[in-house]
């Protein structure tokens, strides 16, 4: 029988309808009288600041008055010319600190025009009513190799077969669709939707995707560019940065990426163990999934603990507020010293931090917290290169996603500059495509 | 709270709001619920000749113009005159009225041209007591191809020669409804006068087509994949209404001539601007048809707030008021100079100002790579585009210049002087007068 007082880490801590309300849609889609009630709220601004906003620039107010004027599919296909992955935007995007934080109508009465919502629309009405909207041109016998089938790859894929280039994506994992697929929390991208949109993708044809072939893994970034005329590596970031604290072997202490990749593909939530009283360490997007959705799970308490103030933490204040909402308790300017435990972990212990002069510094106050699960969300770090040069730990590129060799590119997550955002890997790797398309044309 | 009682050709009653003949009126039923809900005053739907009744579609009668959120900005019909037995409307009426002595009821009639068919009916409405009668000379769909309604209100002659034989023939006040399917107003309405007509009524509904079912290539509404023009009516129709009711009210042939005002009153306001270029009254269909009956009371006490606020203890403290402020394009004083002004402050940055003038005005107005927007005031004509498409009210507004001070655009000194087009130097006429 579920019972969420099990201790230690357990499977089956809520019953069946409950995990399914928990991890439902986090916003049901605009039905179409709500859709033209948020659409006529758009000002259809001049040089609007919410395209500016966008990685990807989509024409925001040219969709929006498409939606208005009935013909949602054609906004659809507005925004699948700048962002392929539009659908899978419009769930994921911390829009409140893109588009919806840059619309005049945030600034004037505080409530911007829903435009993620409004992007869900259009593009869920055109992947549910038509095939692919886009067409193939003539092949041009050229081929491309990209390195990662996650939003980058994919995009760049995308980009590179419309221009009738043969592209093979080579991805590590299992499927396709990278941290679509494996990472971001469940209830943002319900009903296997990163799934079927890497199978829409694929309707353009001239993609073939590769799974189980890692770079460094038998793949080898010299053997690509001797059998393509270019290469894409989106690879994305495959480690995780360590705590580096006394106790960090103790079971229970755990990836918060592997955490929300096997959630993800877990068949059925109710079989994920998750522990009664679990710590997240971290301030980003990461940290927030992993500790959401173990209290979705039903863990009993959640707490996240960030080593600065909130004005600082990466994650958004509407996913803070979000994470709020179901109970988990942010804590901030807490570094952990030391994981306790007999074997597996039973508390961890966190030192309050101070920050002068810039730097952070442990105050000597320390407090433990009971803790049966410990996830490490600190970062995530490269782990494949291909032995091209290197800025900031990434792969360093110029231009649009040119590193140091000739004939390859780089974009996403691996590659140097721009957001670790779903959004901003597409853009990256749509720029890339039309750059390798441009140097394979000439 | 200001005393909302009206008297409209002697007929008095406790407020100026009356329900247009029309759909809600058709019935005893409507309008006891009408009265009840306190409406001032109604039309009763208009009644044609003892005989075979009426036929109507069967299909939809209505079709309608939406502005965001499905808000009805304009309605038209193809429904014709009472559909339901002369002796069952008059009936009807005779009773409603020994109920409601205080509110007004009007029969609005429409019969073919000829004198005996009104000398057949005018007996027999006055024998029900109603306060008046209103000849429906606007209806401009159906009745119209069959020579009555619009298709005399478009002709003078016929308005005069039926309002002659109506003073004729009844002893109470007769208004003449006039249709806006012409081309200048004050003809219908100066033959109506001059047939004797104790008022005008209008506008009644615009000849239109509402929209066209891209699917079937059908107009809307359809019946059986057929359209037919219908009468066009509410919020979207009010400034037609507005500028022939002004046209009647300033003309020196009609003037002093009541006049009930029709044509998209939707709120206490609409009402005010109606009575303020000349109507003693207004009449209601679209808004209640949208709403309810109910609305009559945010209508009531909205005018009555806003008589407090203006200190006017009766309608007739403001009727006409505007009036005097309507004239023509020639005598409107060029010596008046205005410059748009953007409020920073208030300016959330939208552009819309900017891509309006830019694109389609004076290019007066100047973006920042920060999207700041100011004004040119050497380019600046005070067209006023800008305020109109401003998202935010009152953020761009016009500040007139002061007489002594340079205009930037024209390089002349602002005059205090009023002068107008007929005394202007580029005025051929002017000139030619000299």
């Amino acid at each position: 029988m579920p019972d969420p007082m099990t201790q230690g880490i357990a499977a089956g801590r809520l019953d069946a309808t409950q995990i399914a309300r928990n991890f439902d849609d986090l916003h049901a889609p605009l039905a179409s009288h709500e859709a033209a009630v948020a659409a006529d709220r758009c000002y259809f601004c001049y040089d609007a600041p919410c395209v500016t906003a966008c990685p990807t620039a989509i024409d925001i107010p040219l969709f929006i008055r498409q939606i208005q004027v009935g013909q949602p599919e054609a906004a659809a296909v507005t925004i699948f010319e700048q962002n392929i992955l539009g659908g899978m935007c419009a769930r994921v995007c911390p829009t409140e600190t893109l588009c919806e934080e840059a619309c005049v109508r945030e600034a004037a009465e505080g409530k911007p025009v829903e435009i993620g919502r409004l992007q869900r629309y259009a593009t869920d009405t055109l992947m549910a009513r038509q095939g692919h909207p886009f067409v193939r041109a003539e092949p041009t016998g050229k081929t491309v190799a990209v390195v990662g089938a996650g939003p980058a790859g994919l995009a760049c894929a995308h980009r590179l077969a419309m221009k009738g280039h043969d592209v093979t994506i080579f991805e590590a994992k299992g499927k396709p669709g990278g941290l679509n697929e494996y990472g971001i929390a469940a209830y943002k991208t319900v009903d296997d939707f990163a799934g079927r949109e890497v199978d829409w993708l694929m309707g353009i044809g001239g993609i073939t995707i590769e799974t189980g072939q890692a770079l460094g893994e038998g793949l080898s970034l010299d053997a690509l560019r001797a059998d393509h005329d270019a290469v894409f590596l989106a690879v994305g970031l495959g480690g995780v940065n360590a705590l580096g604290v006394e106790g960090e072997a103790r079971d229970g202490v755990e990836d918060a990426v592997g955490f929300i990749a096997d959630l993800r593909q877990a068949r059925d939530l109710r079989d994920l163990p998750v522990g009664r009283n679990v710590v997240v360490i971290g301030g980003g997007m990461t940290a927030i999934d992993a500790a959401l959705q173990s209290r979705l799970l039903g863990a009993e308490t959640v707490t996240i603990a960030y080593r600065r103030g909130r004005d600082r933490m990466p994650a958004s204040r509407y996913e803070q507020d979000l994470a709020a909402s179901k109970g988990v308790r942010l804590m901030f300017n807490v570094m952990p010293v030391a994981v306790h435990g007999n074997g597996s972990v039973a508390e961890i212990e966190l030192e309050y931090t101070a920050e002068r002069n810039g730097s952070l510094t442990g105050t000597g106050e320390t407090l433990r917290l009971p803790a049966d699960q410990v996830f490490k969300a600190i970062g995530q770090v490269l782990t494949t290169d291909g032995g091209l040069e290197l800025a900031c730990g990434k792969i360093a590129v110029t231009g649009a996603g040119r590193t140091s060799a000739d004939g390859v590119w780089a974009g996403g997550d691996c590659a140097s500059g721009g957001d670790d955002l779903t959004v901003t890997a597409v853009a990256e790797g749509r720029d890339a495509a039309e750059d390798i398309h441009g140097a394979l044309i000439g | 709270m200001a005393d909302l009682t009206t008297t409209f050709l002697g007929i008095t009653s406790p407020n100026p709001f009356w329900l247009a003949s029309a759909p809600p009126t058709d019935k005893e039923y409507n309008v006891r619920r009408a009265f009840e809900a306190g409406w001032g005053g109604v039309v009763w739907k208009t009644i044609g000749e003892d005989g075979p009744p009426i036929v109507n579609v069967n299909g939809p009668r209505y079709g309608v113009v939406y502005g965001a959120d499905r808000r009805v900005l304009g309605l038209n019909n193809i429904e014709l005159i009472t559909d339901r037995p002369l002796e069952v409307n008059l009936e009807e009426m005779a009773r409603v009225k020994a109920d409601y002595p205080d509110r007004a009821l009007i029969a609005s009639i429409m019969v073919p041209c000829e004198e005996e068919a009104w000398k057949r009916i005018l007996p027999r409405v006055a024998e029900t007591g109603v306060d008046g009668i209103e000849l429906n000379f606007g209806c401009p769909h159906g009745m119209s191809e069959r020579g009555m309604g619009a298709a005399v209100g478009q002709v003078p002659e016929y308005i005069e020669m039926v309002t002659r034989w109506c003073k004729q023939n009844y002893d109470k006040p007769v208004i003449v409804k006039l249709t806006p399917n012409i081309t200048d107003i004050r003809y219908p309405a100066r033959a109506a006068k001059n047939g004797g007509a104790d008022a005008v009524s209008l506008i009644n509904t615009v000849s239109s087509i509402t929209s066209v079912n891209l699917d079937t290539m059908s107009p809307e509404p359809s019946i059986d994949g057929k359209g037919s023009h219908g009468g066009y009516c509410g919020p979207a129709v009010k400034p037609i209404a507005l500028n022939m009711v002004a046209d009647i009210a300033r003309d020196p042939e009609t003037a002093g001539l009541p006049i009930s005002g029709i044509g998209g009153v939707t709120t206490w306001r609409d009402a005010a601007e109606y009575m303020s270029l000349g109507a003693g009254n207004v009449q209601v269909c679209t808004a209640a048809m949208t709403y309810g009956f109910r609305i009559v009371e945010e209508m009531k006490r909205g005018l009555s707030q806003w008589m407090d606020e203006k200190g006017y203890t009766s309608t007739a403290d403001f009727i006409g008021r505007a009036v005097p402020n309507v004239t023509d394009w020639q005598y409107l004083n060029l010596n008046y100079v205005a410059k748009a002004k953007i409020d920073q402050d208030a300016c959330i940055k939208c552009g819309r100002c900017y891509a309006a003038c830019e694109d389609t005005s004076h290019q007066a107005i100047s973006m920042s790579p920060d999207r700041v927007f100011e004004v040119i005031d050497a380019e600046c004509v005070a067209c006023n585009l800008c305020v109109d498409v401003c998202p935010v009210e009152d953020c761009i507004t016009m500040v007139p210049m002061t007489p002594g001070e340079v205009d930037p655009r024209t390089g002349k000194t602002v005059e205090a002087d009023y002068a107008n087009w007929t005394t202007h130097p580029n005025n051929p006429a002017a000139q030619a007068a000299e």
